[in-house]
């Protein structure tokens, strides 16, 4: 390895220029901002100034995955290609982490400056991306502002509570151990996550039969959707039927549960209501 | 043949039993059985019920059918590669059992599934009776298959790919690999009045493919009807396997593997191996589906990458052989 340049030096030094390049461009607040991430629509129509936020994806707009489809009617919809978003001429492009890399490079590539969110993985994560989003749309104070909302609601919501648990048990049997939103608003909610006592660290299976040994008090699954699925089939299996029959008590999840948005606590107050009506 | 009969019969009993007491929840084996046939209060006797019961049993119903279906093909297209997975009829029933899901078929009537996947099945073992004939070599057969499988792999593709639930086209895996997870005695009730059906016309085959190892002229003039025999190989063959990928995918290699060894033990006679093959299907599949709840306990890892593993070497391995006799 000698005489080489450590991998780790390059990702500094990558990393140095790159928040180097933010720190400069990021006197100005933009004025055309483009996202194309579930998310940071999200975020940004809660914090952008009017006309500052000109388009947003077209999943924002879906009742399905979106907890802002309304909001989203008045928004240019996008679909997130790197041509669309171009034609667009925005000065700021919002992504996810997980976005198209090749779109990502492409926007890049044609000088259009990118900022990428990366999943929130917890409430506190929740918070940051408020904070950070604030600072790249140049609203700082709408930002606080958020943020203590947030802290606020967050704080009347918890309690000293922890004797139930809760599974969350989605198609295929996934499921969100530690290290997850869902992860948090169960915990936030005072449910214990069975998915986290078993081991389970981000999203991953649980076997039905693992399921049905820790007996939860609430299980958590996903709407179903449109269309036949044999994997949405494993929610109808007489074991797990047997199992809300007996103990368990069923809710269903909604958009609130899926983007780091002050939303989360949507989901975690009705948590909450379903765990005092458990009593 | 008798102690074999026994040997088998003991093997699958004895997998039968390791396949209840495998498996997450870590149920000491005592406990699990006790819990099975006493039940009891707690989540024992769900979990080993509703469960590990319907999983067992279906690796039995689904071995025996495959490996019967594929000693009967290889009988009465006298090649030892015919396999239902290999020539198509697996990959046809899955094209079946798809299309009744995702038209709503399967979920407005129950027998909607079972019958679709029959269906795609027979058709798919008619078009390789048609395209091999009853004399065609390895290579016709093999190349027939393959366009088969090909087609229908496809077209399930193109299906659940059109399907508007995000979660059909990962599904493409489970039709083309097989998995027992998570099925339950619904299943086991789906499939096994087709399954017995089916096994019964298969069986009776035994003295027709005797004949026929003679040759179809000799076979004839023995007083075999051989138009009769072709049905019941289509119509048994198409409710076995269509009943056994319609719950839990196209698991392959299974038909090819067990005729295969147990050839050796019970001489070339088509009609001792064909319940040879019954009892060592069940065997090969109730083992495989142990091996991936062993292997890799957290990942579903689909039954067929394991048949495959072992049975595409040997695949390979019976093509070099056939490959002098076919020059």
């Amino acid at each position: 390895m000698r005489g080489c340049v450590r991998p780790s030096r390059l990702i500094a030094l990558g990393l140095a220029f790159a928040l180097a390049g933010v720190t400069a461009r990021a006197d100005t607040a933009p004025a055309r901002v483009v996202s194309i991430n579930l998310c940071t629509d999200q975020l940004a129509m809660m914090l952008a100034a009017p006309e500052q936020l000109v388009s947003i994806s077209d999943l924002a707009a879906d009742p399905h995955s979106s907890a802002m489809a309304q909001e989203a009617r008045g928004y240019r919809i996008n679909h997130g290609g790197a041509e669309e978003v171009y034609l667009l001429d925005p000065d700021l492009v919002l992504a996810g982490a997980y976005s198209d890399p090749a779109t990502v490079a492409m926007l890049r590539r044609v000088g259009l400056r990118v900022v990428q969110f990366d999943t929130a993985r917890s409430l506190a994560d929740t918070r940051d991306h408020i904070a950070r989003m604030a600072e790249v749309l140049d609203r700082e104070e709408a930002g606080a502002a958020l943020i203590s909302r947030f802290d606020a609601r967050l704080d009347a919501l918890r309690s000293a509570d922890t004797r139930h648990s809760a599974a969350l048990y989605h198609p295929n049997g996934y499921s969100l151990g530690a290290g997850t939103l869902s992860d948090g608003i169960l915990r936030a909610a005072g449910l214990m996550n069975v998915a986290r006592s078993l081991g389970l660290r981000g999203g991953g299976t649980v076997a039905l039969e693992r399921l049905v040994m820790a007996a939860p008090d609430l299980l958590i699954r996903a709407a179903p959707l449109p269309g036949a699925s044999r994997s949405e089939a494993v929610m109808s299996h007489p074991a797990l039927t047997a199992l809300i029959t007996e103990t368990a008590n069923m809710r269903i999840t909604s958009p609130d549960w899926i983007c780091g948005t002050p939303h989360v606590l949507d989901a975690v107050e009705t948590l909450v209501t379903a765990r005092e009506g458990l009593e | 043949m008798r102690p074999l009969a026994l040997t088998l019969s003991a093997l699958v009993a004895v997998l039968f039993v390791v396949s209840l007491t495998v498996g997450p929840a870590g149920i000491g084996a005592r406990d699990g059985l006790a819990a099975l046939i006493l039940g009891g209060d707690g989540p024992e006797p769900l979990v080993m019920r509703e469960i590990r019961l319907p999983r067992a049993l279906l690796g039995v119903m689904i071995g025996a059918s495959l490996g019967l279906s594929g000693a009967a093909l290889q009988g009465y297209l006298r090649n030892p590669l015919a396999e239902p997975g290999l020539i198509g009829v697996s990959g046809s029933a899955a094209l079946g059992a798809v299309l009744a899901i995702h038209t709503g078929l399967a979920a407005a009537t129950t027998l909607a599934l079972p019958m679709a996947a029959l269906a795609g099945a027979g058709t798919g073992v008619l078009l390789i009776l048609m395209l091999a004939g009853p004399r065609g070599g390895s290579i016709t057969l093999i190349l027939a298959g393959i366009a088969i499988s090909a087609l229908a792999a496809s077209l399930t593709s193109l299906v659940l790919n059109l399907s508007p639930n995000p979660y059909a086209a990962s599904e493409i895996v489970f039709w083309m690999m097989g998995s027992l997870a998570d099925r339950s005695m619904t299943h086991v009730w789906l499939a096994l009045p087709l399954m017995l059906a089916g096994g019964a016309a298969l069986l009776t085959l035994g003295r027709g493919l005797d004949a026929l190892t003679l040759g179809e002229d000799a076979a004839e003039a023995m007083g075999l009807r051989l138009a009769r025999v072709r049905l019941t190989l289509v119509l048994g063959t198409a409710a076995m396997v269509g009943a056994a990928v319609a719950v839990a995918g196209a698991i392959g290699f299974v038909g090819l593997v067990v005729p295969h060894l147990l050839r050796p033990l019970v001489g070339a006679r088509p009609s001792r191996i064909l319940w040879a093959s019954v009892l060592g299907g069940a065997a090969m599949v109730l083992a495989a589906d142990i091996a991936v709840r062993l292997v890799l306990p957290e990942r579903d890892l689909k039954l067929g990458v394991l048949t495959a593993i072992v049975g595409a070497p040997l695949f390979l391995h019976l093509i070099y052989k056939t490959r002098g006799a076919q020059a």
